[in-house]
Parts: structure tokens; sequence; C-alpha cells
């Protein structure tokens, strides 16, 4: 579990890497097998800000004209307060929770864990679409009404409120799965020296381990905030248009596809501002490294008659993030297999997803591989701007990468432009640092005092490599390919954008079934994508398990 | 004439502006164990480095038996150069069982071979049986020795041990040593060994060089290096001492505990320069005296001896071992009377 905890140590590589001192060298220059592939990867991430740049540098003066509307500065507002809402909740539940589960005497503390990171596998467009199944007109809640009491209609639920809390249930667990990762780390016996100067249980949580833990809480909300930002599908949903909505909305009516860019451009600002929000909350905290454990058991709160309360709280947010989320969906499967909604359609879709997340899983590993290799083993400068360049993928969401690619694939690459190559290429940017934080974690836990020694047994570099390095990268490679799959199985704004002709996966099935409210259209393929995406989070619990161990 | 197995020409190695080892010469003879000696950060494990071709040099040469040479323009790489390395942390493979660390460096060799081998190299460090452990199943002195099995195993033509002893519980550490070196010696293995703590390289080595700052100060047998320092580092680095102010006046100094015999290291002095004394603890016995001209400051008993500390009217501390337990108490003046009759190591004082 504590794989996402890695995700948000990748992320802190932006203001680490240009942070990080001299390391030693291994053996002066890197080798070209290294340094092929990572620069390709490097140009690869780069390819959607050089787009950014080009479309904007020739935007006409109508496009710059509508950038500098009220109504752009309106949305920009809104994806700010949603951004705001949905981070401040997301802490608010995740860090008692991640509390909660860690250093006190609640029962089955382990089911409770593996419960509230749960969510995270639902998509969050399928959170919208169940959301207003359920809430919005004409959904469950109002014809049950109805029928009992003849209510004709509901308060709107759409817009500010609904968005934040579809997205608030569905994106804490970063957070919570971060935080939690570094108060299993921390060391208790730095708790045990604050009681020790006289510090109470109170003031010891406040003076010395909430310090400890907010690089932790700032990198998961810097997940919260970055993932809020990009959200498409969740937000269109329920008509609370943002900025990635707007861009859309523009790519997809307007000839004048410079505003799309210029649109994207503020988007990707926004983006770097959250990434240097981050940086300087972390201030010059050191990023802790997973795996080192504390020496000894830490000391256990007794809850007392507030376990109750805690037990409440655990309850009804996951009732809200899960159970409801489960039972409606499976409402309208039966629903809508009682009037005959057709399966087969489901299965191509089920089919196309499975191959393109598993394909994007692969190749985004492979690359992770060789650009972790390089920066932890080779590092220079060259290497730092690699770094800064590998991370830009958090900060780029999923729409820009998209029209990033489709202005290139119908430019330079015209018999990839439509293919699945593109699109996979187009999770393998987006996805990228996700994979690469896993596996860069990894490989920094493996001395490189095992490759010298190989080394001086005789072996070749590349022997090393492959008989060394890559089996104890094992693990990390395993978890960053699973991250990837996961991710791309939800993945909507590039598919939409970048799928071949009529090519339809699990997310633009509940996609399009719900924009035209076939709720039992979209149930079939929403379970799906929880089923498949389940998977991949399993074997993430496990291994992390078996590596505890 | 014996031809040295490796030598390094002026080896130099820079990271960013600090010169990590500067202009490093040193021989190491067939059958050799040389310990090189230094305090944290002096470039001794880098100069190790550097000649099992982790790093590459910056300047002068490295020649390796038979016939190789590395030097700033061409590095030899380390998987070619037949040089075995024990490292401090062991760097032991977790992901392979013993057999199959100790069989890594035999690759191009027959199956048969290869098990040979791994037996024999087993055998030698008395882990047979073993073979199947991996390397968290095994103690830290259990580790340490398939390191050296895997080490021995390809039959290098020297070792480099960095820091060997130094994760190991200070009980063991001299069990572990004395094999290890019995190992080496049975086999006329010719070793370099890096290491902070002197004991540990007078007692293993034939030959130790001393580093301080990047440089080799001095190579020499343990006795001589203690006796015959060639500078201030180096005698603090081989030893406790203190240094006394004395003027030269014929063939003693004058000193503030008295005339002293001395030699110095920088040949025949005048009479009237200033000189600086090596003093070691146990070159005076002290006496208590209403008399005397230094106080004692403090007292450490450490079971068998007692260092006393005392300091001049001039405020010089000085160390004095005494047998057992000493009487004095801190406070009391005493008399410095000098044990030994030969004279005291002097340095030209700059």
């Amino acid at each position: 579990m504590v794989s996402i905890a890695r995700i948000s140590h990748g992320m802190g590589a932006v203001g680490w890497g240009l942070m990080s001192g001299r390391r030693r060298l291994l053996l002066g220059a890197p080798p070209i097998p290294a340094l092929v592939p990572a620069l390709l990867v490097g140009a690869a991430m780069a390819l959607p800000v050089v787009y950014l740049l080009v479309r904007g540098a020739s935007a006409s003066d109508q496009a710059w004209d509508l950038l500098f509307r009220v109504r752009t500065l309106e949305t920009l507002w809104r994806t700010l307060l949603l951004i705001g809402c949905v981070t401040t909740l997301s802490a608010a539940i995740a860090v008692p929770f991640a509390w909660l589960t860690t250093r006190t005497d609640l029962p089955f503390r382990k089911v409770w864990t593996v419960l509230a990171a749960l969510p995270l596998v639902i998509p969050s467009f399928v959170g919208a679409f169940l959301y207003i199944s359920a809430l919005g007109p004409k959904g469950l809640l109002q014809s049950g009404l109805e029928i009992l009491f003849g209510v004709q209609r509901l308060p709107d639920l759409y817009g500010l409120v609904g968005a934040t809390a579809v997205l608030t249930l569905l994106s804490y667990p970063y957070l919570f799965l971060t935080v939690r990762g570094s108060i299993v780390n921390l060391d208790p016996a730095t708790e045990e020296a604050s009681r020790g100067l006289g510090h109470s249980a109170w003031s010891t949580f406040f003076r010395v381990t909430l310090p400890q833990l907010k690089p932790s809480i700032a990198a998961g909300c810097l997940l919260v905030a970055l993932y809020t930002l990009s959200e498409f599908g969740a937000v269109a949903m329920l008509r609370y248009n943002t900025f990635t909505f707007t861009i859309y909305q523009q790519y997809e009516g307007s000839i004048d596809r410079s505003i799309a860019a210029l649109l994207s451009f503020v988007l990707v600002l926004m983006a770097v501002a959250i990434l240097l929000l981050e940086s300087h909350t972390r201030g010059r905290a050191r990023y802790y490294r997973s795996g080192a454990g504390p020496a000894r058991k830490p000391v256990t709160a007794k809850l007392g008659r507030w376990k109750w309360v805690a037990l409440g709280a655990l309850g009804a947010v996951l009732t809200c993030a899960l159970l409801l989320p489960v039972g409606v969906l499976m409402f309208w499967l039966v629903r809508g297999l009682g009037a005959g909604e057709p399966l087969l359609l489901l299965w191509d879709a089920t089919k196309n997803s499975l191959i393109v997340s598993g394909a994007a899983a692969v190749v985004t590993a492979v690359m992770a591989i060789a650009m972790a290799v390089l920066l932890v083993r080779y590092p220079s400068r060259l290497n730092r701007a690699l770094e800064s360049v590998s991370f830009t993928g958090y900060a780029l969401p999923g729409i820009v990468v998209a029209l990033a690619l489709v202005f290139f694939g119908a430019k330079y690459a015209r018999p990839l432009y439509q293919t699945h190559f593109l699109l996979i290429f187009a999770y393998a940017v987006l996805f990228f640092p996700v994979a690469l934080g896993s596996v860069r974690s990894t490989l920094l836990q493996i001395s490189p005092r095992l490759e010298d020694a190989a080394r001086s047994l005789g072996h070749s570099p590349l022997r090393v490599m492959a008989r060394i390095t890559l089996p104890l990268m094992r693990s990390g490679v395993l978890m960053g390919a699973a991250l990837v799959f996961l991710l791309t199985m939800k993945e909507l704004p590039a598919t939409l954008i970048l799928g071949p002709l009529g090519f339809q996966t699990l997310a633009t099935s509940v996609w399009s079934a719900t924009s035209e409210a076939f709720f039992a259209r979209a149930a079939a393929p929403a379970l799906m994508i929880i089923l498949t995406s389940s998977i991949p989070m399993a074997l993430l619990v496990l291994r992390e398990k078996r590596t505890l161990v | 004439m014996i031809k040295p197995l490796l030598e390094c020409r002026s080896v130099t190695k820079c990271f960013a502006d600090v010169v990590a080892v500067d202009g490093v010469d040193l021989q190491l003879m067939p059958g050799e164990v040389l310990s090189i000696l230094g305090a944290s950060g002096c470039g001794k494990t880098t100069l190790l480095r550097l000649i099992a071709g982790f790093e590459a040099l910056d300047d002068g040469q490295l020649y390796i038996q038979p016939g190789l040479t590395s030097d700033a323009r061409q590095h030899l790489p380390p998987e070619r150069r037949n040089i075995g390395m024990v490292f401090q942390e062991y760097a032991l493979f977790p992901h392979l069982t013993v057999a199959q660390n100790v069989a890594f460096g035999l690759h191009g060799m027959s199956g048969g071979e290869q098990r040979h081998r791994t037996r024999d190299a087993l055998e030698l460090v008395r882990l047979t049986g073993l073979d199947e452990r991996y390397p968290h199943e095994l103690s830290g002195g259990q580790q340490q020795r398939v390191a050296l099995a895997r080490t021995l195993a390809p039959s290098p033509v020297a070792v480099l041990l960095d820091e060997p002893f130094s994760n190991l519980d200070a009980g063991m550490r001299q069990d572990v040593r004395h094999e290890v070196e019995a190992i080496l010696r049975a086999k006329g293995i010719a070793a370099i060994f890096v290491t902070h703590d002197r004991e540990e390289a007078f007692a293993f080595a034939d030959r130790v060089g001393v580093m301080n700052a990047g440089r080799m100060e001095q190579v020499d047998v343990p006795s001589e290096l203690y006796r015959t320092p060639v500078n201030r580092e180096v005698a603090r680095i081989v030893g406790d001492c203190d240094f006394l102010g004395g003027v030269a006046q014929g063939e003693v100094a004058v000193t503030e505990v008295g005339r002293l015999p001395f030699v110095c290291n920088d040949g025949p002095v005048e009479d009237g320069t200033k000189l600086s004394l090596m003093v070691r603890p146990q070159d005076f016995a002290i006496a208590s005296s209403e008399t005397g001209d230094c106080v004692v400051t403090s007292l450490e008993f450490r079971g068998g001896e007692t260092m006393v500390m005392a300091v001049t009217s001039k405020g010089i501390a000085l160390r004095c071992r005494q047998v057992g337990y000493s009487h004095l108490t801190s406070g009391t003046r005493v008399d410095f009377k000098p044990q030994a009759s030969a004279p005291f190591l002097a340095f030209v004082e700059s």
C-alpha cells in the first residue's frame, strides 16, 4: 500500500531533483544503452510542452482576446475553488483516517486500511454518474420519493457541491496512503523523546508528529490537487465547468484550435503553481525512505469512548464512497439486464481496455527503467534537467497531452494518427512519472556497491544490469506497471480524443452511455472497470505485504 | 628483484573542486598485507576504489600484474582487472544463495569447475553446508566470510578490503580478523586493507600507509611508523601523543619539564632552534611533588592502566600512562621524569 506514497516521493522529485546536492559519480559518462532511451523518453515528455509553446506563439489575436474574457477568469476561479474544496476536505478525511489506522487501538485496523484505500479503483466519472443517477432529477431518490410522497423536484445537487462530494470521496485515498506511509515510517523515538521532555500526548502530536508529517501531507495534497485540476469526466457530468471541460468544448466546437492550446497553457501554469506551492511547503525537509522502518512498535493511543465516534466516521465515509456506489451499480445492472440490455458490446470494450492498459503498463515500465538507471546511477546536470522534464507529466492534464499528440500526429506522424500506437504513447507520457517514481525508489534502495562487486567479479556493465540490478528492481517495476494499468483503465479524455474511430474502451462506454442518460447501459462497463482495476490493486497490496516480511 | 603486483604512481582523483586522492605512490608486493590508515574522509576508500577501477583516475598511472595499465586517458574497467574487493557492507547479492554468490565471479568456467571452486572457497572460510542459504539468513560474521569466499573464488591478483570489520561487534571483530589474516597468509594472497583503527592496522599488516587529506604521508612497517613518524599529523594518527615545546641546546632540548635528549626529524639543528618534541604517554613517569611545575587535571581509569592528564605551567596538556590504579587526584602538583633513555623525536617549529 505504501506504493501510492512512493508516487508522491516521485512527485517531490520535481523540487528534489533541483535541490539534490553532489552525488558521487559511478564511472564518468553514462553508457549509451542507458543514455539513448532516457533521452528519447525526455523528448517524448517534452513534446506536449513544445506543442503548447508552438501553438501559443502562433495563436490568432482572436484567440488571445478569448483568453482574457471574463468567462475565462470565471472558469479559472471555479477551478481553483473546486481544487481548494476537494483538497481541504480530503485532508480533513485522510489525515485522521491515517492516524486512526496506524496509531490507535481501533478494532480491525488492517481491514479499515484496505477499505479506506479502495475508493481509488472507482473512476470519478463513474462516481459522478452514480451520484446523478441516485440523487439527480429522475434519479433513484427522487423516483422513490415521488412514489411515496409525490415529490417532483429535489434541490439542485449539481455544480460545486456535487463535484466536491464526488471528487473528495474518490480522491482522498491518495492522501490517506501517502500520509499513512509516512506515519508508519516515523521513528517513535522522536515522540518518546518529546514525552520525556515533558510534553503531553496532545502537545507531542502537534509539536513533533504533525510537523514531521507535513511533507507527506503536502505531497498528498499535491496529488489530490493535480488530480482535481486534470479531472474531466466527473466535472463534465456534474455540469461544473472547469478548465479541462472548457478546453474540451473549445477543441470539439471551435475551428480555431489555438484557443484550446492557450487555455491548456493556463492549465499547465496552474499545475506548475501547485507544484511550486507544494515544494515551498515541503521546504528543506528530507523525503523519507520507506523500508527503513522504526526500531520498535510505536505506542498506540487508547481511544476509549471516542472509538465509537471514529468507527462512525469511517463507516459513514466508506458507505458513501464504497457501499453506495457498488450498491447503486448493482441496482442498475440488474435493472438493465432485466430490460434486455445487450452485454455483447461490453466484451469488446473490456478486451480493448485490457489490451491498451496492459500495453501502456509494459511500455511505461520499460521507459521508467531506462530513465531511473540514468537518473540514479549517472547523476549529472543534464540528468537533473531530464528529471524535471520527466515529472512534468504530473502537471500535464490528460487533455493537454491528448491535444498535443493530435497536433503532432496530424502534422508529422500521419500514419500513426488515430492508431493504438499514439494512444498508448499518450498514456505513457501521462503516467510515466508514476512508474518512474516507483521504479526509482526501489533503485535508490539498491546499493551501488552490489554493482561494484559484480563488476570486480568480472562482469560487464550490461551483464551486471541483467543479473543484479534488474532482478532486484523487480518489485518496484511491477508496482509501477500495476499503477499505470490501474490509471489507464480509468483514463477518459485522452482516450476520447486520441482513440481510433469507433474504438470503445470501458471508460468511453460509460461516458457515452451516461451522456445520453442510459444509466442501465453504463452499469456493466463501470462495474467491469472496478473489477479489473481491483486485480492490480490486490497485487499492490499483496506485494507490499510480502516485502514487509 | 621482485616486481610489485600492483603499483600506483602519483594517482590523483578530484571530486568537483576537492582533491580526494593527491598524487599517491604505493607498491604492493606479492604476498604482502598492506594497510591504509587514516581518519574518515582522508581519501583512503577513494584510493581503494581507484585501484579496483570503480572510479577513473584524473592523473597518474596504475600498473597491475601481469602487464595491465590504467591511466587518465585509458580507463581499464573493473571487470578486466582481476582484483577482488571485500566491501564494508559486504555487498552480497540478496537474490542469490550463498553458493550462487560465490559462483558469480566464476562465469566462463565449466559447471563442474564452478561447483568445485565454490566448494573449495566455502570450505576455506568454513561455511560448508550453508550453500543454499540466502544472505539475510546468515549472521554478520558469516556474511563477512561469504564475501571473502566470493572474492577469493576467482583467484584474484590481489584483494582489497574496505573497512571489512567495522560492521562486526567488538568481541567478534578480533576473531574474524585473525581468521581472515590466517586465510590470506595461508594462501599467500596480497591484500590492501583500509581502516581507521590503528590497532587493527598494526596487528594485521606487514606495512602501513598513513593517509591524511588525500596524501600518502608515510608507508612503513608499524614499529618504524610509531617511533619515527615523518610529521606531527602522522605521529597523531599512529598513536596517542602530545607535543612539548623546547629550545635546542647541544644534545638536549630545554623544556618546561627539564632538559631532554632529542633527535631531530629534519637533521641536525643549530642551538637556539625552537623545537616541538613528540611525547608518548609512556615516555614519562610522574610523581606527586610540592614543587612540581605541572598540575593533574583529570584521570581516566582504564582497568590495566590509568591515563593521567596534566597541564604544564604554560598550559601545555600532557598525558601520562600509569600501570594499574593511580593514587593521584586532580589538582595535585606533579613532576615529570623521562622513562626511556632513547632520545625524543623533535620537529622544527615553524
